[in-house]
């Protein structure tokens, strides 16, 4: 028995041989590893995206490389970046996401002018997906505070999804004839009324909506919407265009920290900018996905009826920080609608 | 802590059961076998166990005993007596209470089944017990709610008779409920077998009714058990996550338990505020299970 503790010379010095065996079989094919940490419904998306992007960079550098994702709803993932997810890069739902890691220091601040349009390759928008034939008859914001109407969306709270059905609602509220921001909260609170199951994400909902038939109208993303109407058939589901919408602008950005550790800035910032080119850009639209590039956009055709669309840099929001801070802290109007007496 | 607890329940259970046969076969003080155990000295076992037990439980709860302070008293307190978090730790706490309390005569009867009758398809049903335990609790969690959502296969019945059980505190409770039984049947069952049947018997001849066996008889001698199985199963149900939350409908006020409350918080970096609900819960369990240690070594029904 003792002998077995005795290390064996052999044992012992191969791993130290090993770096040396790498540079002189230098010819030999590199790899590269790259973790996208992305939120939930891009799954479909960077699936098909990265077999395209590592074709690509093996042809250009000769590297061979392994693209990661992981999925999970958008704050969820953002967090995990900020405890030590080593990811190179984030995908992730929304502005201010990417904008807590950045205030953790991993993200340069500046990153959402490193790239085009807002940092935001392809945008989607908040739709309503109701049941065939659209039996409660919803047509826009105002019907879903009408009495009998089930809505369903996940929590402002915990989905980034959700925050933009809200602000979605606030807008449209904001624009009607003699709406200030006490009837859009008195808005919301009946369309909150509404609302018989809260779930924590996106895809919760859906499921909520699709398969435990819940409520009369989902509150989802377009993309999200087209997918459900894709997969249970158009025989179940209409998707109805509100008048008003928000420009949802997922965004991407470098994890500047781990890319400069893991010494992939190069091929991590490839993968983003090719996010912007023609064919990835087909590649969102087959996703639905609104793309950014005109022509991609033309020639997806009436996948993408036009529709007017608010931002969330309009006067109304002011920009993510404050927008987080007025509505969806600990506090916030969201709160003030749960508190009891009301 | 909750977890020490919770073992010390059991060896208390389990020691008031096996006290008497055991005083007989005690070796006697200062013996040759009762100096050079099986195990380590001393010194060495309480070493060991002690470093487990650190590195496994009080540096982890030392970590979240200390974060909240961040946000000093008055913030801790603003922090938690918000209606929502309130209202959320009445639902955990309560919720569990309730689902343990339900649970706990048919826990008793289904352990008692378990050891006094011999039937077939018993050691298949033994097996089932544990499935609470082994199944991934977010698939109990799927399961129910597909089961008792108002289209499902019970929810639809009773939905038709008014009773809505998904996306209710009600369907809190059953999820807790689930989780919450196999603890109660196995802290009982083995302290059922170690019950010697001859003073039920000697009860019977000295004239007692079968009602009067249970009461005097069999409940006494497994009072402690049951308490030990009612605080494990409330202890698991107050902190259970992944079964409630799909089931929950998580509506604040109404249906959202303290666990998504501090999910909640940690997905608005709400660090510190997230682990004052931990704080809060890890307090309440405590006393919760300290209630309930001191009355099982105190109160004796007899």
């Amino acid at each position: 028995m003792p002998r077995l503790l005795v290390p064996r010379r052999s044992v012992l010095t191969a791993p130290l041989a090993l770096p040396f065996l790498g540079t002189a079989a230098g010819a030999q094919p590199r790899s590269v590893q790259l973790l996208n940490v992305s939120y939930d419904p891009t799954r479909e998306f960077y699936r098909d995206f990265n077999a395209a992007f590592t074709t690509r960079w093996k042809e250009r550098s000769g590297e061979t490389l392994r693209a990661n994702v992981s999925h999970g709803g958008s704050g969820r993932q953002a967090r995990s970046v900020i405890d030590g997810l080593p990811a190179d890069v984030v995908t992730l739902a929304l502005a201010y996401d990417i904008d807590a890691i950045a205030e953790r220091g991993l993200i340069a601040p500046d990153w959402q002018s490193r790239l085009p349009a807002n940092s935001a390759p392809y945008t989607s928008t908040i739709v309503f997906l109701v049941r065939k034939g659209n039996p409660k008859n919803i047509r826009d914001w105002g019907d879903l505070i009408r009495p009998g109407v089930g809505v369903i969306t996940p929590n402002p709270k915990t989905s980034g999804g959700a925050r933009w059905n809200y602000l979605a609602g606030w807008a449209w509220a904001l624009r009607q004839p003699g709406g200030d921001e006490k009837a859009a909260e008195a808005f919301l609170m009946a369309l909150f009324r509404n609302v018989p199951v809260l779930d924590t994400g996106a895809r919760g909902s859906t499921t909520s909506f699709v398969q435990r038939g819940q409520g009369d109208v989902l509150l989802a993303w377009e993309n999200e919407a087209h997918l459900a109407f894709a997969e249970f058939g158009a025989g179940q589901f209409d998707i109805v265009y509100p008048s008003l919408s928000i420009l949802a602008e997922p965004p991407v950005a470098l994890v500047d920290r781990n890319v400069d550790r893991r010494g992939t800035r190069a091929v991590a910032e490839a993968y983003l900018r090719a996010l912007y080119e023609p064919d990835a850009q087909a590649l969102a639209a087959r996703h639905f996905y609104r793309p950014r590039d005109a022509a991609a956009l033309a020639a997806a055709g009436s996948r993408f009826p036009a529709l007017e669309m608010v931002t969330i840099d309009d006067a109304a929001f002011g920009g993510w920080k404050q927008a987080q801070a007025r509505h969806f802290d600990d506090g916030g109007v969201f709160d003030r609608l749960y508190q009891p007496g009301r | 802590m909750m977890a020490a607890c919770s073992t010390a329940f059991t060896s208390r259970a389990a020691d008031a059961m096996a006290a008497p046969p055991s005083a007989a076969l005690r070796t006697r003080p200062g013996s040759l076998a009762s100096r050079r155990g099986p195990l380590p000295g001393f010194g060495l076992s309480l070493g060991v166990a002690l470093f487990w037990l650190s590195a496994l439980v009080l540096i982890p709860l030392g970590a979240l005993l200390l974060r909240p302070w961040e946000l000093g008293v008055s913030g801790l307190w603003r922090s938690l007596s918000e209606p929502r978090v309130l209202a959320a730790l009445r639902l955990s706490f309560l919720g569990a209470l309730t689902a343990s309390a339900v649970t706990l005569p048919f826990g008793l009867l289904l352990a008692w089944v378990l050891v006094r009758d011999r039937f077939p398809g018993r050691r298949l049903l033994d097996a089932m017990v544990d499935l609470p335990f082994a199944l991934p609790t977010a698939v109990a969690g799927l399961a129910l709610t597909a089961l008792y959502a108002p289209n499902g296969w019970l929810g639809a019945p009773l939905a038709a008779l008014g009773v809505k059980v998904a996306y209710t505190p009600l369907g809190v409770i059953l999820a807790m409920a689930f989780v919450g039984l196999p603890f109660i049947v196995r802290t009982v069952e083995p302290v059922l077998r170690d019950l010697p049947r001859e003073a039920e018997e000697a009860a019977a001849t000295l004239g007692a009714s079968r009602p009067q066996i249970l009461w005097r008889v069999v409940l006494p001698a497994l009072a402690p058990a049951l308490l030990a199985g009612f605080a494990m199963a409330s202890a698991r149900a107050i902190g259970e996550y992944g079964s409630v939350i799909f089931i929950a409908g998580n509506m604040p006020m109404v249906s959202e338990i303290a666990p998504l409350v501090i999910v909640t918080r940690l997905e608005q970096f709400d660090y510190a505020g997230a682990a004052a609900v931990g704080l809060a819960m890890l307090a309440l369990s405590f006393l919760l299970l300290l209630a309930l240690n001191l009355a099982t070594r105190f109160w004796r029904p007899v």
